[in-house]
């Protein structure tokens, strides 16, 4: 039932993104409207906010953010009404609790590491190890020498 | 008939790259020439055969032979020719025949121009570069076949997507995938050099050249999905951070470290398993790309889960190709010896900064693209990584870069010191500062975003300069005797001008419209005017009519609206809502007043009950500069791969010009 929904949905006329019905008369509370719906994903598309999604269910979820801003939710908790009922795959922006810490440590922990082996390479760089001689050089340089 | 030929063709090419995979490797190892010289006579007919089967496909799309099923599948009689053309390569089979058709071509470009390569070292990479091509042939012929026939023919086909009948879009695939392949070269004498145990200066000079041209492939794709987004999706966005986006931006961050550390191979004999190490990584990113984009794993693990068998089988040939060289690193990397000294303040030590930089910004982008799936995989946690991740995590490394690039530019190789490099920098520091600051207090609003971008785009593109100014000595000497110098600045040196200015120019492009697009999203009656305002100019614009046109394969809606400012006609637009007739698919046709400051952007949307349509009206402030930026560095690569030392090493043997005159 719920795939046969949104099925019909994506069938449905699309329609263009934000809709001039849909935006709110005071220019304050629809700019608020829009910078939540940046950071919510539409469900059915490919990683594309409601903002700037064509489809049904972006709408509704637009209309859906507009009705909890004029019935007086700051930015927050509007956030946290849709989440609540469409789970945290809606967010576009992952939350940084739990398993999602490994997520947002990946990059700054990576350029420790990296900074860290780079600093390493370069000191030993500093010196050349390559330019002593084996036992097998050092004995022929020896008999070049004394030859 | 001819799509039998092409797939006998394949079958024989799948069959001489085994034998070249096989015969010139154990030659090289016995040291039998005959064995090694296989290789150049059939990394030739590979391409040739592939050459076949890639034409023998592009037939049957123009004349819409829908005996195929991939023909029958993508194609339809009343598309355009163009675009039954590039039709090709619009759909799986046809893109991965594409994809070997390229890797062939490379090994191919080996064989003819590699003369002067030693034998054993030619002999090891055409044999590397024949294994990826037998796993990539077996992929085709056993998962992904394109000439299948169909028993019961349909009368037409059933279209391409009409989002892909489009120049940008139809020859965004063929860039894109002479860049994913051109690592391939150097992966495949990464691999050979790490079997030789050797890697000295005539290696870097071998490999750098594949990357750069690699690299400017992958920048010139790129921007022409960038720019194609931006003017077909229809509110003109230009980058999603959508995976497949970012299949194609890993490895033209690692190829972009690759290109900058063999030029410390090459020049200082020093980086030498870093450099192979990027080089095994640029092109397992590349095969991570085709992975993402080909098995659609990260769109949907179910589609995965459903239609399995390409998935694994790429998979698979990711564990080989990135298992096998990895071990084969792990176990012979030792060998390698540098030579070149230096200091932590060095041109070395900048270009180590700057590998570090790109990788782990690679890395972030690499861990936000399969983050969904580890989480949904790992710990059942449903959840999605998008552009407010990317922007968060990513930028930084950028304005890093950007700070640190014209300083690493003019540092000398060996030892260097920073307070002496800088010395000339300084007044460019407070020229970049000083417009940053400008731009602060002109803007409205006190968003940082645009004087930290701007004062970074203009601080690389004055570095670009200055680096140049100080090769010649400009001021220093007189201007006559700095001019002659610049004349004989190798085309090298041009070309990391060019490249690092046309990094800023992005910057500048990507900040300023972040910060100042503005747009207007309202119901508009023929006859109306409304007014737009971009940050400094306001355009007034009047509605003047609808209707209704058809196209070869389309019919559209059709907004005629005039553009003015002050009372001043500055153009006509006419955005369009096409309906593709065989897919019943809708696109938008966004129409654009072009400028250097600024574009106007038109789009018509539905009619409104109550009369009068949904118009959409952008002002975009310095996109085109984002595309404009991308050409500049896509040039830059191209003068340093004009460089003499290139042109000298391709034709060395060639030429065999006398040696000098001996000493009386």
């Amino acid at each position: 039932m719920k795939r046969l929904l949104v099925i019909l949905l994506l069938l449905a006329t699309p329609i263009w993104a934000v809709q001039p019905d849909e935006i709110l008369p005071d220019p304050a509370l629809e700019a608020r409207a829009r910078v939540i719906s940046k950071g919510l994903r539409c469900l059915v598309c490919r990683n594309e906010n409601i903002d700037d999604s064509n489809a049904g269910l972006a709408r509704d979820l637009r209309l859906l953010v507009r009705e909890r801003i004029m019935a007086g939710d700051d930015n927050e908790q509007v956030v946290t009404y849709v989440v609540d009922r469409y789970g945290e795959y809606v967010l576009l922006q992952p939350k940084t609790t739990g398993t999602n810490l490994l997520l947002w440590a990946a990059g700054p922990v990576m350029l420790l590491i990296g900074g860290g082996i780079g600093f390493g390479v370069i000191r030993r760089r500093r010196t050349n190890p390559a330019v002593a001689l084996n036992e097998a050089e050092a004995a022929r340089l020896k008999e070049l020498i004394e030859s | 008939m001819t799509a039998e030929l092409g797939h006998f063709s394949l079958i024989l090419a799948f069959i001489v790259a085994i034998v070249q995979m096989i015969l010139p490797m154990i030659g090289a190892q016995k040291g039998w020439t005959g064995w090694m010289d296989v290789a150049v006579p059939a990394a030739i007919s590979q391409f040739v055969l592939t050459a076949v089967a890639f034409g023998a496909l592009m037939y049957a799309f123009a004349t819409s032979d829908f005996s195929l099923t991939l023909v029958a599948g993508n194609s339809h009689s009343a598309k355009p020719m163009l675009y039954k053309l590039t039709g090709t390569w619009g759909n799986h089979e046809g893109s991965m025949l594409l994809w070997v058709f390229i890797l062939t071509l490379f090994g191919s470009m080996v064989a003819f121009f590699g003369q002067n390569l030693p034998p054993e070292l030619k002999a090891r990479v055409l044999s590397v570069q024949a294994a990826v091509a037998v796993a990539f042939f077996a992929f085709l012929l056993f998962t992904s076949n394109p000439f299948t026939r169909l028993a019961f023919p349909p009368f037409d086909g059933q279209g391409l997507n009409p989002l892909l009948q489009d120049p940008g879009l139809a020859f965004h695939p063929p860039f894109l995938y002479l860049g994913y392949v051109g690592l391939s070269m150097s992966f495949s004498f990464a691999v050979a050099a790490l079997i030789e145990g050797r890697v000295d200066a005539a290696w870097a000079r071998w490999v750098r050249p594949w990357t750069l041209a690699a690299w400017m492939f992958l920048t010139i794709g790129i921007a022409l999905g960038s720019w194609w987004a931006y003017y077909e999706l229809g509110w003109g966005g230009w980058w999603f951070w959508d995976p497949v986006e970012n299949a194609s931006f890993m490895p033209w961050l690692i190829a972009g470290a690759l290109l900058h550390s063999a030029i410390v191979v090459e020049k200082r004999e020093s980086l030498k398993t870093w450099t192979i190490l990027l080089a095994i990584l640029a092109f397992s990113f590349s095969l991570i790309g085709t992975f993402i984009v080909r098995s659609g794993v990260i769109t949907s693990v179910h589609a995965f889960a459903n239609d399995p068998e390409r998935g694994v089988f790429i998979l698979a040939i990711l564990a080989v190709a990135i298992g096998g060289s990895l071990t084969l690193f792990a176990a012979r990397a030792n060998v390698m010896q540098s030579k070149g000294v230096f200091s932590l303040v060095s041109r070395e030590s900048g270009l180590v900064l700057n590998n570090i930089l790109l990788v782990v910004a690679a890395f972030v982008v690499f861990v936000g693209t399969v983050w969904p799936l580890v989480s949904e995989l790992a710990f059942d946690r449903k959840l999605s990584v998008g552009a407010p991740f990317f922007d968060l995590a990513f930028t930084p490394f950028i304005v890093v870069i950007a700070m640190v690039a014209p300083i690493g530019a003019v540092l000398p190789w060996k030892r260097a010191s920073l307070g002496k490099a800088m010395r000339p920098l300084w007044g460019l520091v407070a020229v970049s500062v000083a417009f940053g600051a400008l731009v602060l207090v002109l803007q409205t609003g006190t968003r940082m975003m645009a004087p930290i971008g701007l004062t970074l785009a203009v601080w690389l593109i004055l570095g670009a300069l200055a680096d140049v100014a100080l090769r010649v000595r400009l001021g220093k000497i007189a201007f006559g005797e700095s001019m002659r110098r610049l004349k004989n600045l190798p085309r090298s040196d041009f070309g990391k001008m060019l490249a690092h200015a046309g990094l800023g120019i992005t910057i500048f492009g990507v900040a300023a419209i972040t910060a100042w697009e503005t747009e207007d999203i309202r119901v508009a009656k023929v006859g109306d005017s409304f007014e737009v305002s971009g940050p400094v100019t306001t355009y007034q614009i009047r509605f003047d009519d609808v209707r209704n046109i058809r196209g070869a394969n389309y019919t559209a809606t059709q907004g005629v609206f005039t553009v003015l400012v002050n009372g001043r006609e500055i153009s006509t637009l006419r955005p369009e809502k096409r309906l593709y007739a065989v897919s019943g698919m809708p696109t938008t046709e966004a129409a654009m007043d072009i400028g250097v400051t600024r574009d106007v952007y038109l789009v018509i949307g539905d009619a409104q009950e109550n009369g009068g349509w949904a118009v959409r009206s952008y002002v975009k402030p310095f996109v085109n500069w984002i595309w404009f930026g991308a050409t500049i560095m896509a040039l830059g690569s191209l003068l340093s791969l004009t460089d003499r030392r290139y042109r000298v090493a391709a034709g060395a043997k060639r030429r065999q010009e006398p040696q000098g005159v001996a000493a009386e």
